[in-house]
């Protein structure tokens, strides 16, 4: 159960009218490292992983959806009021010829999104250390596209979605010392 | 350099095409902690909201000019 509210996280404000940088954002939207992947990967780890760290994935996954709505807003923000042509001068001809101005699940090279981008081990230790491993491929990700525009109103928001991939990191480190002191104690059956 | 950088060399052949680049890579705070320690600072909660973290030992700035080896900017401390 969850409960929306109708803000953005953080504001997201587009000041230079770029196309083509909407191409390469959408790495963040249905890419390996994006924010939809994160979302699913924390949501469905949530069942098998012992109770004391399910509330970080449930807040964590929650808030990738926060980010997946940003980003949505960048690239939309971006594309509403493009042309056909200036589209496909953007490099997303291929992308108006199936979408049109729809935003689609997919990377920056056009495949779509696909589960198989994540996984779920079911063993605790080995599913934190994949999303530690997400998280900072996705920080690394955000900082690949500030290089890619000098818009410093589009670099604000990435640098805010930055800095969360570093703080999620540092708490699926924490969520792995929990199960790690937690063998430590004596258990009664 | 900001802190947080670290540069590295390559092999460079007299025959590369390119005009050498900096090659470098940062390490965020992250990387010094496994558990957060009680107690850290804060930012004022406007700052924090903006910066997309409570705490600066925790803030990592990323400008592309640090990548290429430009002075420090903010490190939030």
């Amino acid at each position: 159960m969850w409960i929306y509210e109708k803000k953005l996280q953080y504001p997201v404000r587009v000041s230079k009218c770029d196309p083509r940088l909407a191409k390469f954002l959408i790495e963040q939207y249905g890419g390996a490292d994006g924010e939809l992947a994160a979302a699913l990967r924390y949501l469905n780890q949530r069942y098998s992983i012992p109770d004391k760290v399910i509330g970080l994935l449930t807040d964590i996954g929650t808030e990738e959806f926060a980010h997946l709505e940003m980003i949505a807003t960048m690239v939309y923000k971006l594309t509403k009021d493009a042309t056909p042509e200036q589209l496909r001068d953007a490099g997303l001809g291929d992308h108006f010829a199936d979408h049109s101005w729809a935003l689609f699940y997919h990377n920056a090279a056009g495949n779509p999104f696909t589960v198989t981008y994540i996984q779920a081990k079911g063993d605790p230790i080995a599913d934190l250390y994949e999303d530690i491993a997400a998280e900072e491929k996705a920080r690394a990700t955000y900082q690949w596209l500030i290089d890619m525009t000098d818009d410093v109103d589009i670099q604000d928001g990435l640098k805010f979605l930055r800095e969360r991939e570093v703080i999620h990191s540092l708490r699926f480190r924490e969520a792995v010392e929990i199960l790690k002191e937690h063998q430590g104690q004596k258990r009664y059956f | 350099m900001d802190r947080q950088w670290r540069t590295y060399e390559t092999y460079r052949s007299p025959f590369d095409p390119c005009a050498p680049r900096p090659k470098t890579y940062i390490v965020p705070p992250n990387q010094y902690y496994v558990m957060q320690p009680k107690g850290l600072r804060q930012f004022a909660p406007r700052e924090a909201l903006k910066r997309g973290t409570l705490w600066p030992d925790l803030y990592s700035p990323y400008e592309r000019a640090h990548r290429e080896g430009v002075a420090d900017g903010e490190d939030g401390s």
